[in-house]
């Protein structure tokens, strides 16, 4: 950086007081265009991001005007919106779908991908991008309109799943229409959905690992499975976390799907937190109960954001 | 291939796992299968909708017809759909506020990227590290006080609204790959810039960007496809039809009354997403590129 520098103050000759050396003018004058560079950034981070993330706990603070809620005028009552949200049924409902829905659709992401990335790692190099192109297609599409695909395939009359189904001597699966299956075909959306990316993380993964690792590993005998357990996962951990932690961010906070399939439905047992404070900001019209329903949300992505900071910054140094 | 060479030479050690010839064989086959089995699953929905799009109305009704079959193809959905205006609308909604993120979004998230990546400033690091936080922040936490900020700015129910916003989805992730990519550019081409005489902004665009432009098409492709899927804004901000994008568009305006028309419905959704599908059909290895750098660089 000392030789840009040197030479860079004769290209900024002439700016800043008199009073500074050139050197010190010249660092004043690379931040402030540094500065100025960042701004626009700055103003989405802070004003758009930053700040709505204050004025959603601030709101989530208020009590809902049954007149003009337009207007901003409240009434304060500190933590009533969460008294109320602890002691409603619906919410501990949202509580444990969420939990439910997350944790189930990133284990079976995970697995799946970790396991269509291994399959596809193995066969020759000149087929895998034919098989990873189709393989990530259910990502490509705007999830919003593939779950209206998914959608009329659950419909009660005219599934064509439970027509397969049926070929088979299975009874029909009421897919949408009972709490249970509808849970279970939010998240089979949700998994159809995100696998094909943590297939595409763990096949960049694989591929970084050096091939010698495996030479070595087969030198001493080590057997698929060992060297599975001991070249491929140590050396994945990491990516491996990232991956699901950040899954576990956005599919917690995911709203589309449940949105299109089931809009909560049946008898609010498939919300999420996303779409409970949706019907109950929005929809209703109650914006501070909304507000106080999506930060629940935040204590678990605080939680996940953390080690996924921590995951990608070992990274970094380890590539350094 | 050191391996394959060893076991050749001796062959005894394989015994008890069996020839590596037999082994990899079925480690082939069982990946062959998986691999076809997971492409059925994965393309059965687009391909059902494809094909509900193309029956006629009186077929997709038939209970005793294979749903999985079509009889007399039809191209009267995708006429219909064509020919509603709420449609065509919708998409042009959607192609004004994608046009205008994309390019706020590679403004803002390159300039920026350039002075985090190069010019170490007072707490640029740490901004760095809030960009990548940022990026964290899923917009189902942010729709409520967003929802009345863009309301207060009178822009609840406008294309313009969701210019706004949808930075908040695009900018962090893209700025992040961003400075991963300038980071990796060698200093030594910057000395060489400032040797020459160039200033900043001079060593940003003509070097910086033509070297960093694999980056800068998959941060591009990045900002599209997610401003073309954005669905949680536009579904809170926006209940005119006029002003819908295309997802909230077809979603709520297509799908309505007691008897849906799904054959339109199909249409409709397939032809939404059909340019996000042309980028990656064409430029799939810049999308995957920018799917794996969050991770893999920064």
């Amino acid at each position: 950086m000392a030789a840009d520098g040197t030479l860079a103050v004769t290209t900024a000759a002439g700016a800043g007081s008199g009073r500074a050396t050139s050197l010190q003018r010249f660092a004043r004058r690379r931040s402030t265009i540094a500065f100025l560079m960042t701004l626009p950034l700055l103003v989405v981070v802070v004003g758009l991001v930053g700040y709505p993330a204050a004025y959603g706990i601030y709101l989530s603070t208020l009590n809902r005007r049954m007149t003009a809620f337009m207007e901003g005028d409240w009434l304060p009552t500190g933590l009533g919106n969460f008294e109320i949200l602890f002691g409603s049924d619906t919410f501990w409902m949202v509580v444990w779908q969420s939990c439910i829905f997350a944790i189930s659709a990133v284990l079976l992401k995970a697995l799946i991908g970790f396991w269509l990335a291994h399959m596809l790692h193995h066969i020759p190099t000149k087929g895998q991008r034919k098989w990873r192109g189709m393989l990530l297609v259910p990502w490509v599409i705007p999830p919003a309109l593939s779950t209206l695909g998914w959608w009329w395939m659950f419909d009660p009359s005219y599934s064509s799943i439970n027509w397969i189904l049926n070929i088979f001597a299975v009874p029909s699966v009421p897919w949408l229409g009972e709490p249970w299956w509808a849970r279970a075909s939010v998240i089979i959306v949700n998994v159809w959905y995100g696998a094909p990316f943590f297939m595409i993380m763990y096949l960049a993964a694989l591929k970084s690992v050096p091939e010698q690792l495996y030479e070595a590993a087969a030198i001493d005998g080590a057997t698929s499975w060992q060297r599975l357990r001991y070249v491929t996962l140590p050396m994945m951990a990491n990516i491996i976390s990232i991956t699901v932690l950040f899954s576990l961010i956005v599919t917690f906070a995911n709203y589309d799907i449940v949105r299109v399939l089931t809009n909560g439905g049946p008898r609010d047992l498939t919300h999420v937190f996303a779409s409970y404070a949706f019907q109950v900001g929005i929809l209703s019209s109650n914006i501070p109960r909304g507000a106080a329903v999506s930060l629940f949300m935040f204590p678990i992505l605080a939680v996940c954001a953390f080690f996924v900071l921590r995951g990608v910054t070992r990274r970094n140094k380890e590539q350094m | 291939m050191s391996a394959t060479a060893a076991s050749r030479d001796v062959p005894g050690i394989y015994h008890k796992a069996g020839s590596l010839r037999a082994e990899r064989r079925w480690a082939m086959w069982t990946a062959y299968a998986s691999l076809i089995f997971a492409a059925i699953i994965f393309l059965a929905p687009p391909f059902y909708m494809l094909l509900t799009s193309f029956k006629t109305n009186a077929e997709i009704a038939d209970h005793s017809l294979n749903p999985w079959l079509i009889r007399s193809p039809t191209f009267e959905h995708y006429a219909a759909i064509l020919g509603n205006p709420i449609f065509i609308r919708f998409f042009i909604n959607s192609v004004i506020v994608t046009g205008c993120v994309v390019v706020l979004t590679m403004v803002i998230s390159v300039l920026a990227a350039f002075a985090l990546a190069r010019m170490r400033f007072w707490g640029s690091q740490v901004l760095a590290t809030g960009v990548f936080l940022t990026y964290l922040v899923p917009d189902t936490l942010l729709f409520i006080p967003l929802y009345q900020i863009v309301g207060g700015l009178g822009l609840l129910n406008s294309v313009w609204g969701l210019v706004l916003v949808y930075p908040t989805l695009t900018v962090p992730f893209c700025t992040w790959i961003m400075i991963g990519y300038f980071a990796s550019i060698p200093k030594e081409l910057d000395e060489a810039a400032l040797i020459d005489g160039a200033n900043w902004m001079q060593m940003l665009m003509k070097i910086f960007v033509p070297v960093a432009m694999p980056g800068i098409i998959a941060a591009t492709i990045f900002a599209f496809t997610v401003s073309w899927a954005a669905f949680v804004y536009p579904t809170a901000f926006v209940t005119t039809a006029e002003e819908m994008p295309l997802t909230i568009g077809v979603v709520s305006q297509l799908v309505r009354g007691d008897t849906f028309a799904w054959g339109q419905i199909m249409a409709g959704a397939l032809m939404a997403a059909l340019p996000p599908v042309i980028i990656y059909a064409f430029l799939m290895d810049y999308y995957i590129a920018g799917l794996t750098a969050g991770a893999t660089k920064g």
